[in-house]
């Protein structure tokens, strides 16, 4: 039987099948729903871990106690993840590792793209790269399979199109309802088997695990040579392509007659392989999304023409390739000529005339109802005060008419505001928007947790501008807590907003050690952020409800004159995860509105501009009361959703 | 058989994702190769929202090259302008004539006129139905089928037998809405709004 599934979802049916009793994993696109998927089945163990670090380690632990192990990941996630990732390379495990990094090429939702095929070379680790959801499923149980016989970890590489399309798998319907296959880590209480020479990375053991892991790379030299991962497919011998990943079904499509080697196992390189396939064909050329991974390795070859092989002068080293592209660089550099392309693939090169009608873009946007709203507008106030930020646009947030307005936050000093010319260092997670227009309130945002640590450099650094650090509660349990350590025994003045929603929104709504439950819905404890600040030695801990924009400007106020360290745990569930839903809605009375477009500087999806005054969408609106409060002329009322006219 | 291609659009929450899921399952009842990728991550909050469904002997890219689709299903219709350059130049639009605002700061650039959206439509499709789908489910008595009105609408244009996708329809959705999503699907295949 044959299913429509998920790259994700069959690694996880893959990861089930095959046995794997544990899996860790942080949520990241796009490699969150590997997890969230295996967590479902029956009778294992999953955990949406604090970080990547800590997944892997668990990991760690659990494949030591031979359990099949599966650890997710994005990218970047491996980054944090990399101090275990190298030790593991060296102690190797009981049970299958695999790890799996979904990298993400023009990062559709990251703050980098990087390559993370180098990891594995870096690492002296075995490396699978599916191109399609039935790859996925197989080689993530080829790839316990590896790991045990080899004694590695293995690292399992998607990107976002193997990650995040769907394609046909072949499903056995008794398989399933039979349960997992594979190693039985069930069927007997699992034993440590102590071996402190293979898991006390002590420099002295650590220089025997040196030389175990070059011998374990000379025999999967072999293994590579021999896999069926690795296959040759003959063609038209005057073009011969190497290529793996996302990038073979894309080479397939765009020249149908080539002659192929497809590396589903690309680290260990297959030497013989591909010379082999090299002597064979008249041009070689490497097809392969981001670094020249493959192509400086095939260069460094002994019989390797350099002249026989192109590679990344046809393709671009940045960004996600597509069919078209693909086709496109290589007609433009006389790999083929256009007529041996399939004519559709060419279609997007033909000159197309700009539309008659500009089209009105949809950026990403806080949503209606959002609890980070309230607080981004404040800080777009202290940070900017009266004035408009640099490259914005005119048609906002002029209060000039605010004077003598009734609203709680409109009463607050406007001076005031001006004067602390706020820096904001920010984080990673939904509350990035708040860098975007029109809020504009946010100066930094580098790596997860990076918000602290820079607030302290920041002032260390000697800006006389006070110093606000503002990062989700997802994100402060992943790595803001050390970072927070730092802000105590450095004697930092900083003031730490952690923006509390209660789940990890941006990948989707996934736990955290702050929710209360687990990954597959059952209760957990929690661990309480204001204990946790207290604890570590912030005296200054207040908790502010989200939508009371007056109590989070008086409170940070208070806190940036401090020279004491503040924590503001500024407090809304997520609209998105926790929908409540309200008889009342924003309502602007037109004769009160004078377009003085203040509101709209919140950037709230349910206000839009009508007949020359703001307006809301009560279909959207979720009652927040925002927009209410900072209406500089009262014109926003609150009323019954059933009070409106049809 | 011929290798088809469908771009569908909308807003998220539009139930673009069901719609090309089932989609999928109309391909495979047909016997094709199937395959399909959607745009995640930062477009759940409120943005534009892709799919790309492709079906033939053998697919090889989930993603349909630019210029090269057959078929674009638009769940609102600014969307439907959007993602044009994916459709081939003799294409197929079906959109539903819904319009969801966009941000009021983006009001630099207004929310085209209907009259604006036509044109740009009919300058690159050789097929424009602009269906008021939302109106038509209301009539049917339920707003969310609008979806299945829009697949019913894209039928008429792709030759595969009805009973595919009467069978991939009641597959996807729960069984006491089968009969009302049939009727969805033949209002839509009948409408010549």
């Amino acid at each position: 039987m044959k299913r429509m599934l998920l790259g994700n979802d069959a690694i996880a049916l893959g990861a089930y099948m095959a046995g794997v009793t544990v899996a860790t994993g942080y949520p990241g696109t796009p490699s969150t729903e590997i997890l969230e998927r295996f967590a479902q089945y029956p009778g294992v163990y999953a955990e949406w871990s604090p970080n990547e670090k800590v997944a892997l380690e668990v990991g760690m632990g659990a494949a030591m106690a031979g359990a099949r192990t599966m650890v997710t990941m994005k990218h970047v996630g491996l980054n944090v993840a990399a101090d275990p990732f190298f030790a593991v390379a060296y102690t190797g495990t009981e049970a299958g590792l695999v790890i799996i990094s979904a990298d993400d090429p023009g990062m559709h939702s990251s703050q980098g793209e990087q390559d993370n095929r180098n990891y594995a070379k870096f690492a002296k680790t075995p490396l699978l790269e599916p191109s399609d959801s039935q790859e996925c499923a197989d080689m993530m149980r080829l790839g316990l399979e590896i790991s045990e016989q080899f004694d590695t970890p293995v690292l399992l590489r998607t990107t976002t199109r193997a990650s995040h399309a769907q394609s046909l798998v072949e499903v056995a319907a008794e398989q399933i309802q039979r349960g997992p296959v594979g190693r039985p880590a069930t069927a007997e209480l699992p034993a440590f088997k102590r071996d402190p020479a293979k898991y006390v990375m002590l420099p002295s053991n650590a220089r025997q695990r040196r030389l175990v892991m070059e011998e374990r790379l000379a025999k999967l030299q072999e293994y590579v040579e021999t896999t069926p991962l690795n296959f040759i497919r003959w063609g038209d011998r005057r073009l011969g392509i190497v290529t793996g990943s996302i990038a073979y079904v894309y080479a397939r499509e765009v020249f149908p007659n080539a002659s192929f080697l497809k590396l589903g196992m690309a680290y260990p390189l297959p030497r013989k392989l591909i010379l082999e396939f090299a002597r064979q064909v008249e041009a070689l050329l490497i097809c392969e999304e981001l670094d020249p991974f493959l192509e400086e390795q095939i260069r460094a070859l002994p019989g390797i023409a350099a002249e026989r092989v192109r590679g990344k002068d046809v393709f671009p080293a940045i960004g996600e390739f597509t069919p078209e592209l693909v086709a496109r660089c290589a007609v433009e550099h006389g790999i083929v000529p256009a007529e041996a392309i399939p004519a559709y693939l060419l279609a997007e090169m033909e000159s197309q005339p700009a539309p008659a009608t500009a089209i009105p873009q949809r950026p990403p946007l806080l949503c209606p109802g959002c609890g980070h709203r309230g607080t981004f507008y404040v800080l777009r106030q202290l940070m900017f005060g009266e004035q408009e930020p640099e490259g914005r646009g005119q048609g906002t947030g002029d209060r000039s008419q605010g004077t003598g307005a009734r609203s709680p936050y409109a009463r607050t000093n406007l001076a005031r505001r001006r004067q602390y010319n706020l820096v904001v260092t920010g984080d990673i997670g939904c509350y990035t928007l708040g860098a975007l227009q029109p809020l504009y309130a946010m100066d930094t945002c580098a790596c997860m947790g990076a918000s602290i640590g820079q607030a302290i450099g920041l002032e260390k650094g000697g800006i006389k501008n006070k110093i606000v650090a503002v990062i989700g509660d997802s994100t402060f349990f992943h790595s803001g807590i050390t970072g927070l350590v730092d802000v105590i025994t450095a004697g930092a003045a900083t003031t730490v907003i952690i923006l509390d929603n209660f789940t990890t929104a941006m990948t989707g709504g996934n736990v955290n050690p702050g929710t209360g439950k687990t990954v597959d819905g059952k209760p957990a404890r929690r661990v309480e952020l204001e204990t946790l600040c207290r604890g570590l030695g912030i005296e200054d801990v207040v908790v502010i409800p989200g939508f009371d924009t007056a109590a989070i400007e008086r409170e940070l106020f208070r806190a940036v004159q401090s020279d004491e360290p503040s924590v503001l745990i500024v407090r809304e569930p997520c609209a998105l995860e926790f929908k409540s839903s309200s008889s009342q809605t924003s309502w602007v009375e037109p004769e009160k509105c004078v377009s003085c477009w203040a509101c709209l500087v919140t950037a709230c999806p349910a206000l839009i501009r009508k007949d020359g005054k703001v307006a809301v969408l009560p279909d959207r609106c979720t009652d927040c009361q925002v927009c209410n409060q900072i209406c500089p002329h009262d014109a926003i009322l609150r009323v019954e959703r059933d009070a409106l006219p049809r | 058989m011929k290798p088809l291609n469908f771009i569908l659009t909308g807003v998220g929450g539009q139930g673009i994702l069901l719609s090309s899921d089932i989609l999928c399952l109309v391909g495979m009842a047909a016997g094709y190769d199937v395959k399909k990728t959607d745009v995640h991550g930062m477009a759940q909050r409120g943005g534009s929202v892709i799919s790309h469904v492709r079906l033939a002997d053998q697919v090889f890219s989930p993603m349909v090259p630019v210029g090269a689709a057959d078929y674009l299903l638009s769940f609102e219709k600014l969307e439907a302008c959007r993602w044009l350059h994916y459709l081939r130049l003799d294409g197929v639009v079906v959109t539903s004539d819904e319009a969801i605002p966009t941000l009021a700061l983006a009001g630099k650039t207004p929310y085209p006129t209907d009259d604006a959206i036509a044109g740009l439509l009919a300058a690159r499709a050789a097929h424009v139905r602009i269906l008021p789908a939302g109106a038509l489910a209301t009539e049917l008595g339920n707003p969310r089928v609008a979806n299945v009105i829009l697949l019913g609408a894209l039928s008429r244009f792709v030759e595969i037998p009805v009973a595919a996708w009467l069978n991939a329809i009641a597959e996807r959705v729960p069984p006491k809405f089968r009969e009302l999503n049939r009727r969805a699907f033949e209002l839509g295949r009948q409408s010549d709004a």
